[in-house]
């Protein structure tokens, strides 16, 4: 089967806490594929790697069959390659406005790095016009993201990766802060991502949305991948099962090095 | 309508307050404020704090700070007139100002941002540094420079357009053009504001934060060496202090003009027109009849009620 991304034992250390070890994965083309486990289990860190914010110590990354170099991976670089991430957090500047949000790390330029603002406010209002949590009056694209509510800000940060739409497009808990309709609406786009042939990765603690969206699930128990399925042999009461047979098993001293 | 004058209410504000001052001093003192000659002599001091302000605001918006541009200004200053005294030309002195200035820029930012130190305590160290090494190059002794006043390079960068527009005065405007379009319409600008605005997010939002900060310590220092050579050739001397009296200055013009505190955010035309109110203040204060020693104390109150008022009207307050 084809894979958009593969990694193969990726390492991670902050400090003394070492936060993922040997973690392999791929994801299919065209698939949605869930991240589960518990709070600090890792995923973020996994997700972060993938991105290229963070630099795994040890490991290897192939995107679209061809392997990475890991020491110029960087946000950019995923970017160019297909790689678009909404971060759990602190994915927007506050004191910016909107359409500085949408289009930070990548303007519509000329030549000479000039920004063609009038462009990107224009797509800007197009986007929050059809966009998700964003109905709220009087929203314009100078409006400040300090102005808008938490449902409102994921929102944005969902719209954004939705209009680039990438070949790989990586979700780390996008539901939490919205309400019902637009919970649905967010699993609506993801369920949709693999129509035009791309592949999504999802981070849940919901488990009935990770179930709804999901072709494929990987648990991530203590910095590992402890164990992977697929949607067809699990059911939703089954996934709450597994979930709790791996955060019960005895905690790995070796986790922790001096 | 009502938008439009809402959201330029700060450079309303600004405007009003220059107009209010002018109109002050010249009901005080109309023999001084109703002469165009004050008018020049504004045009020939000002200009020296503005291009440094508009540095340091970019610096400011990246959440950064330096406080060690006058002895930047000192050392370049003495590069200037070495070379230009050794060599015979000013522009090449002017190239070794330029050198010197992107040095000791580029020294701030590596140690801010390669090393980790805080700018604030880095370049208070450099500031020193920087300030005792010129003055140990040049025994304390102040250099004359009048044998450059009659140079076409003189006249280009501090000579006198039509016989009375200050040539520095063309200039300090179109670095502010450069500098309100780098920080309003250039991705340069764009990656400032994320940087001071939460330098995590700018990083995962693919900004090169390491590059554009030692950048900006790097153009802090350019411009630092410019000013230098402007006010070496205006007053056609360089002498160990110079620059000293700027650092207050400085400050009082960019929080009054309304650059952010906290970075992310900051205006450009803010910073131009608070230098300009800051320079009108020292003369306004000594034709009004009080002593000099007035100024520093005014300066000190125009900070602090600026940025707490800002302060208050954001509501900043750390919760
Ligand atoms: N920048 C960092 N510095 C130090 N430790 C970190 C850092 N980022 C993550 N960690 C640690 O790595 C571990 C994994 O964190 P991570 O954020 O990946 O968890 P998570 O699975 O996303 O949890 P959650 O479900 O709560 O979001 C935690 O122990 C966390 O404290
Ligand atoms: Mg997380």
């Amino acid at each position: 089967m084809d894979t958009i991304l593969t990694a193969k034992s990726l390492y991670k250390s902050f400090g003394s806490i070492q936060a993922l070890t040997d973690i392999n994965l791929s994801i299919p083309k065209g698939q949605v594929v869930a991240l589960i486990g518990d709070n600090g289990a890792g995923k973020s860190t996994i997700i972060k790697i993938l991105s290229g914010v963070h630099r795994p110590d040890s490991g290897s990354l192939w995107i679209n069959g061809n392997e990475v170099n890991m020491r110029s991976y960087s946000v950019r670089m995923a970017r160019s390659l297909g790689v678009e991430t909404v971060y759990q957090e602190r994915s927007l500047g506050e004191k910016q406005p909107l359409w500085r949000n949408v289009f930070v790390g990548r303007h519509l330029r000329n030549a000479l790095g000039f920004i063609r603002v009038k462009e990107e406010k224009d797509l800007t209002l197009a986007m929050l016009r059809n966009s998700i949590g964003l109905k709220g009056v009087g929203i314009s694209a100078d409006a400040l993201v300090s102005t808008l509510s938490g449902g409102e800000r994921q929102g944005l940060a969902i719209s954004r990766a939705m209009h680039f739409n990438s070949a790989l497009t990586i979700l780390d808990e996008p539901t939490t802060a919205l309400s019902v309709k637009e919970v649905g609406r967010v699993l609506d786009f993801i369920r949709s991502i693999p129509d035009r042939g791309n592949s999504a990765l999802f981070i849940s603690h919901n488990l009935h949305h990770v179930h709804e969206v999901a072709d494929m699930f990987l648990f991530v128990a203590r910095g590992t991948i402890a164990y992977q399925c697929r949607r067809e042999e699990m059911s939703v009461a089954e996934l709450f099962e597994q979930l709790e047979t791996l955060s019960m098993a005895p905690y790995d001293h070796e986790r922790t090095v001096a | 309508m009502k938008t439009t004058l809402y959201n330029y209410r700060l450079q309303l504000g600004l405007l009003l307050l220059l107009a209010g001052l002018l109109s002050l001093f010249i009901y005080l003192s109309p023999q001084t404020f109703l002469h165009r000659r004050i008018y020049v002599a504004f045009m020939s001091t000002i200009p020296f704090p503005t291009l440094l302000a508009l540095g340091l605001t970019l610096l400011i918006v990246a959440g950064e700070m330096d406080l060690s541009f006058p002895s930047i200004m000192v050392i370049s200053g003495l590069s200037f007139s070495n070379v230009a005294q050794a060599t015979g030309s000013p522009l090449l002195g002017f190239f070794a100002a330029l050198a010197t200035g992107a040095f000791a820029g580029l020294c701030n930012g590596l140690i801010v941002v390669w090393i980790g130190v805080p700018a604030i305590i880095a370049t208070i160290g450099t500031q020193f540094f920087w300030r005792g090494a010129s003055t140990l190059l040049a025994d304390g002794l102040a250099r004359n420079l009048t044998n450059l006043r009659d140079t076409t390079f003189h006249d280009i960068l501090v000579g006198r357009l039509f016989d009375w527009i200050p040539m520095q005065t063309i200039w300090c405007l179109l670095v502010a053009l450069l500098f309100w379009l780098l920080l309003n319409r250039h991705i340069f600008g764009d990656d400032v504001r994320f940087i001071g605005d939460d330098i995590g997010t700018a990083k995962m939002m693919g900004v090169k934060t390491d590059t554009v900060r030692i950048a900006l310590f790097v153009i802090m220092g350019l411009i630092s060496a410019l000013a230098s050579v402007m006010v070496c050739l205006e007053m056609a001397n360089w002498w160990p202090t110079q620059g000293e009296g700027y650092l207050l200055l400085v400050f009082a013009a960019i929080f009054l003009g309304g650059t952010s505190v906290f970075g992310g955010q900051g205006t450009i035309f803010g910073t131009v027109v608070g230098s300009i109110i800051i320079g009108i203040l020292e003369a306004g204060i000594i034709s009004a009849g009080l002593s000099g020693y007035w100024t520093r104390l005014v300066h000190g109150l125009v900070i602090v009620l600026s940025v707490s008022l800002y302060a208050m009207a954001f509501s900043t307050r750390r919760k």
